[in-house]
């Protein structure tokens, strides 16, 4: 298809004048950060060999008792909260059944018509229009294990396996089908992400897998109340990745119809590489996963006392965090959204502003210098080097006239590059400011000695020779005089020798 | 009424191969397991709250701690196949 992708636009106009609109619904998978695993003891340790974070009960041998991790249901009550779901007096765990080796006991635990949270939304803005998602529901279930082809799933010989992932706790989160283009459904799902990493229930990486996305997504002649069949999208690894993988589907299907096919209801996975969706395999025969009240595991009664308690831990949340920088920091509105953007951000901006309360100047060195640099080195603000009392540090000389707000910017990146505090960056480069009033009367009797015509031109009423003397001032001591102080014992010099 | 085909499906879903004779026969017991629940359906359980657990238990939770894992030999030894320290199976799809 070499047809122009689509920009985001909710509508989209085929080729024969038939205007299109998008239906777009997210499920997003998130992996939580606890120490166990969701029904045993096993560890949830990244990385370790194949099969070794594995006991009996994530095995799926037989005679075992799987038990729910206690932390694992008060997340999902704090997600849930946190995404302004209502949360289910009585819930339960089922069975989905089905055969597929990422799973060792042909089951995978998860809720089924009773989950743990529903109904809630997410307010987003895309291409500056804000719209409310809503979520359908938040349930509870197992991580499978990972397989290992060789080569592709369809030809590949065999497939080794590995469980250490089977039975890491997940949060589901399924949205409705109320984005109507790619952009939003990225603002939906990063904000989502957003969310998450505040709550603190994971680190919500989406490069490594700790969050998942797959998108359903259908077209329908505009103003149609039907939707169209829909795909499922899986494996795009990116917010980038999403939105891509969104409007390659939508074009495509857009180009089904416009050739009078018919849009096939089946799971298309991204080839990022080569930027398509690809048919997985069909779903017109659907899947029959049989669930079932896992018989292993006893009901939960979710007692409104516990979700007060909950509620109590729930952390600022973005918008909230946002809203009191504008109000209470004076901060603009755009500023306030950069810094609570992610939450260690904005962290490291609070640690900043307890040591020195100047919000505005610790926002614009922020955002400004140092997110550059870590930018540029691929860091996050709480791998960096230069802690909030460094960056603190580094303010306060310049408060103190030591080194001037130009020379701070090269102290800043000596900070960042060797982790050295400023005052020892300032001393080792011999940087610092001469604001020893002394040192520099000397400097400008010997500007104004050497150049007497300039002060004459200066005593006929031409005020540009001021700057021109500033300017040998400051050359003479390469650039590390204080302006203001030259400026001001300039005049003054002037004054007593006129 | 469940037919033999639906009893092929049921089969297929759960991987089973069963001779003529066998679905003829579970044809039939199936069929008289859904007309004994047609019998209870004409209770009124309006009234009845559906059961999710047999037992009178709820909120069983364990702490968020770890503990041993099984040892690759133990995690190994009941596998048909492996490769090193995977499980190593059939072609899949």
């Amino acid at each position: 298809m070499n047809r122009r992708l689509a920009t985001g636009a909710a509508r989209r106009k085929g080729y024969r004048g038939m205007e299109y609109e998008t239906v777009i619904g997210l499920e997003v998978h998130v992996e939580l950060k606890t120490e166990s695993k969701v029904f045993c003891h096993s560890t949830t340790g990244f990385g370790g060999d194949p099969n070794s974070h594995v006991c009996p009960v994530c095995l799926g041998l037989p005679g075992v008792l799987p038990v729910v991790n206690r932390q694992v249901v008060e997340w999902a009550i704090l997600l849930g909260l946190a995404i302004n779901c209502r949360i289910a007096s009585f819930s339960k765990f089922d069975r989905k059944n089905y055969y597929y080796p990422d799973m060792p006991k042909n089951y995978q635990i998860s809720q089924y018509d009773l989950p743990i949270c529903l109904g809630g939304h997410l307010d987003i803005e895309a291409d500056g229009v804000k719209k409310r998602i809503g979520i359908t529901r938040l349930h509870m279930e197992e991580d499978t294990g990972k397989l290992v082809h060789q080569g592709t799933i369809t030809t590949t010989p065999y497939s080794l396996v590995d469980y250490n992932r089977a039975g890491i706790p997940l949060l589901e989160i399924v949205s409705e089908p109320d984005m109507s283009s790619p952009l939003e459904a990225r603002a939906y799902a990063e904000k989502l992400r957003q969310i998450i990493v505040y709550t603190g229930v994971s680190d919500g990486k989406m490069e490594e897998g700790s969050l998942r996305c797959d998108a359903n997504v259908s077209v329908r002649p505009r103003g149609s109340t039907r939707l169209g069949t829909k795909a499922e999208i899986k494996n795009m690894n990116s917010f980038r990745a999403l939105q891509r993988a969104l409007t390659y589907e939508v074009e495509r299907q857009i180009g089904v119809l416009e050739e009078g096919g018919r849009v096939v209801q089946e799971t298309r996975t991204w080839d990022e590489g080569k930027g398509v969706t690809l048919s997985l395999r069909s779903k017109e025969q659907a899947h029959d996963y049989r669930y079932f009240p896992d018989p292993d595991l006893v009901p939960l009664v979710i007692d409104p006392a516990w979700v007060e308690e909950i509620r109590a831990c729930l952390p600022e949340l973005p918008e909230a965090r946002s809203a009191r920088y504008v109000e209470k920091l004076g901060l603009s509105a755009y500023d306030a959204g950069v810094l609570t953007a992610e939450k260690s951000l904005a962290d490291y901006f609070e640690a900043c502003l307890a040591l020195y309360p100047e919000a505005k100047a610790v926002a614009n060195w922020v955002m400004g210098d140092l997110a550059r640099l870590l930018n540029a080195a691929g860091q996050s603000v709480d791998q960096g080097r230069v802690t909030p009392e460094r960056l603190v540090g580094l303010l306060q000389l310049i408060d103190r006239g030591e080194i001037s707000g130009k020379m701070a910017k090269d102290v800043l990146e000596a900070m960042f590059a060797t982790g050295a505090d400023a005052v020892r960056v300032v001393r080792e480069k011999g940087l610092s400011q001469i604001s020893d009033e002394g040192a520099i009367l000397e400097v400008i009797r010997r500007v104004l000695t050497e150049n007497a015509n300039v002060v004459a031109d200066f005593r006929a009423g031409k005020d540009r020779a001021l700057g021109f003397l500033v300017g040998q001032v400051m050359k003479k001591t390469r650039g590390q005089a204080n302006p203001d102080a030259v400026n001001r014992l300039l005049r003054e010099t002037l004054q007593e020798q006129g | 009424m469940i037919s033999e085909k639906d009893v092929d499906y049921v089969a297929l879903l759960g991987r089973l191969k069963l001779t003529d004779e066998e679905r003829k026969l579970y044809t039939g017991q199936l069929n008289n397991i859904l007309e004994h629940f047609d019998r209870l359906k004409e209770l009124d359980t309006a009234e009845v709250p559906p059961t999710a657990h047999v037992l009178p238990l709820k909120n069983v939770f364990r702490a968020d701690r770890t503990g041993p894992d099984l040892a690759p030999e133990q995690v190994l030894a009941g596998a048909p196949d492996r490769d090193g320290r995977y499980f190593k199976v059939p072609r899949i799809v």
